[in-house]
């Protein structure tokens, strides 16, 4: 048996190694390349996608550092476990709004931006909320969302409204984190569409201009239109990002001095913080994983969906 | 009214196509230009209005703030509160401020690590990512194709997903609170710093290169005297939009680098915040602490607030 195999590999050697000649002195470049980036794939993407797949198959504990194969337990502990249903509505909740009013917000600034000033600087301006990070932003609203000193609730004592809750209110926690967010990435997403509006031939509006076509009209027979592809491109990533929500809730929602994040009561544990909080505060990676899995399926069939209804693949400008 | 001409009284259809545009120009108030700008100088006002008021508050008094002041300016200007964000203030002005918190939270070393870590990793990924977005875009070598599709389709996986497995090693490796460990994962390449490079390289002409082949340039002198001079800009753009993400990165570091002398300033931040008592919050020198956590990326931007303006337009079409 063991005479055959080194027989046949000895064999076989011959014919493999010419044709490996011919093609190696660029092919060994290219690998030289690739090199350092390829085993950075390897190791913190390829790898650990895998790994990750096998550990949702386990009871891997984190203080143990072990785990053992327990089949699909993790996922028929999934489908009985109420605290996942809630994250999953939480988390489809928050998209909702979040992606509803930011892509709607966008469009009408990537259509300011690109039909009333090109001007950079007011794009900059735009792009500030963007470039700070969310653990300095989740702070930054906490202050002026705060209940008996923020200026918000100030501003709306004022005007006969009165004080909300915002973070401390179980009915208004998902909105509140989606406005911030709303707020924060608004110009990114309009910058995004406004480099797919910059596409869009001049002369289609100078023509619609000349037979007197209202700025309105102009948005829906010519902007939307054209603009269809860009728009579900942005829309697959920023409804991606949006599902991934985390580091404000994480700060904002934990309260100042430090408490339980995810609250009031269960209001905005998302996808994102049930996953993290069964990893690294209850150390069940296995079922941590085996809840990633069931995140990155929905995105799966979420992008898909998308992809068709908008019909990503097509363009109007013919 | 009177005075301007309808297009169905004018006596020529040409002119009559030329015309309402003049027009609409000499009627006087443009009421849908006006409010477009109204709509604009409202964005720009709620974009920048939460960064005037972390400013104020963090150069106000704590005292004034627990009152509950409004005043658009600081009551009492003060420099206490940064003092305090950077560790150089005395435990006796704070008792007398009552900003004293439970926990030292030395920003001057934050600031450190947080610069440390972004530092490698741009400059890992700038390496990294360009050589191999040069064998990606000009080298021929079998199953380019097929790999540089895994590289994108790593783009699409939910960060927590290899963000488990990721922490198993890193513990393994025992690189937990060091700074190898909260770099790694980022420090030899990501997908879109590759695809970014890529896209570029592929835009520059290949004339010149060959030119220098046959002059019997080797393919690493192309790359470093060639390649990357001339690709000055997006190596520029791509490092600072780098730096940034880097510098909001908030969950890795969280699991992986906790400890003081390697936290970054988000996860100090939200350490700051756990530290102080829950009653009378010290807003004012938290405000001044996320001022100091913001400032370094407002220079950062300031410097190439074109370049990346212009960047992100373009990278949402690609």
């Amino acid at each position: 048996m063991a005479t055959t195999a080194v027989g046949r590999s000895v064999r076989v050697r011959p014919k493999a190694k010419p044709r490996g000649l011919r093609i190696s002195a660029e092919t060994r470049t290219a690998w030289l390349f690739l090199l350092p980036s390829l085993i950075g794939f390897l190791v913190f993407y390829a790898y650990p996608a895998l790994r990750g797949f096998y550990l949702s198959f386990t009871d891997f504990d984190l203080l143990r550092n072990s785990g053992s194969w327990v089949g699909i337990d993790n996922y028929k502990a999934l489908l009985q476990d109420a605290l996942f249903w809630n994250a999953l509505g939480i988390t489809v909740k928050y998209v909702i709004i979040n992606i509803g009013i930011q892509t709607v917000l966008a469009l009408g600034i990537a259509v300011l931006m690109h039909r009333l000033t090109q001007s950079v600087v007011v794009r900059s301006i735009m792009l500030i909320p963007w470039l700070i990070p969310n653990a300095v932003l989740a702070l930054l609203w906490m202050w002026m969302l705060d209940p008996n000193l923020g200026i918000v609730n100030h501003w709306l004592d004022s005007i006969g409204i009165g004080s909300q809750g915002f973070f401390g209110s179980e009915s208004q926690v998902i909105p509140t984190i989606a406005g911030i967010n709303i707020w924060k990435n608004m110009g990114y997403t309009a910058l995004l569409l406004f480099g797919g509006l910059v596409m869009i031939p001049r002369s289609f509006y100078e023509a619609a201009s000349l037979d007197g076509a209202s700025e309105w009209r102009m948005f829906r027979t010519i902007t939307l239109p054209l603009l269809r592809p860009v728009l579900a491109l942005v829309l697959v990533v920023t409804v991606i990002g949006s599902f991934q929500v985390f580091d404000t809730i994480q700060i904002a929602t934990a309260g100042i001095g430090g408490g339980n994040p995810g609250g009031p009561g269960n209001a905005s544990r998302v996808l994102y913080m049930y996953i993290f909080q069964q990893a690294f505060e209850f150390n069940a990676l296995g079922y941590a994983s085996a809840l990633a899995v069931a995140l990155i399926m929905l995105l799966v069939i979420v992008a898909a969906i998308q992809l068709r209804m908008l019909r990503a693949g097509e363009s109007d400008l013919a | 009214m009177a005075k301007t001409l309808s297009p169905a009284t004018s006596p020529t259809a040409e002119l009559a196509a030329a015309r309402p545009q003049r027009v609409r120009v000499k009627r006087g108030i443009p009421w849908g230009r006006i409010a477009a700008w109204a709509a604009m100088g409202l964005l720009l006002f709620v974009s920048l209005f939460p960064f005037f008021w972390m400013i104020r508050t963090a150069l106000s008094t704590n005292a004034d703030l627990v009152t509950g002041s409004q005043s658009y300016v600081p009551d009492n200007p003060t420099l206490l509160n940064i003092k305090q964000a950077l560790g150089l203030a005395s435990t006796e002005e704070l008792t007398k401020a009552g900003t004293l918190t439970s926990a030292d939270v030395n920003f001057f070393t934050a600031l450190r690590n947080s610069v440390i870590v972004c530092t490698l990793i741009t400059i890992g990924q700038l390496a990294f990512c360009s050589m191999a977005a040069y064998a990606f875009a000009r080298l021929k070598f079998p199953g380019r194709d097929k790999l540089f599709f895994a590289f994108l389709t790593a783009m699409m996986i939910p960060p927590i997903f290899t963000l488990i497995p990721n922490f198993v090693l890193i513990k393994n490796l025992g690189w937990l609170n060091t700074f190898p460990g909260i770099v790694a994962p980022f420090f030899l390449m990501t997908p879109f710093a590759v695809f970014f490079l890529r896209q570029f390289f592929l835009g520059i002409s290949k004339e010149v290169e060959e030119a220098a082949v046959l002059d019997g340039a080797s393919r690493w002198k192309i790359f470093r005297q060639l390649i990357l001079p001339m690709s000055a800009a997006p190596l520029a753009t791509l490092g600072v939009l780098t730096y940034i993400t880097s510098w909001h990165e908030y969950m890795w570091p969280l699991v992986t680098g906790d400890s003081e002398h390697v936290r970054v300033l988000t996860v100090a931040l939200n350490a700051f915040k756990s530290s102080t008592p829950t009653t009378a919050p010290p807003w004012a020198p938290l405000m001044a602490a996320t001022l100091l956590a913001s400032i370094p990326l407002i220079v950062l931007f300031l410097a190439m607030a074109k370049r990346m303006v212009d960047a992100i337009g373009f990278s949402g079409i690609k």
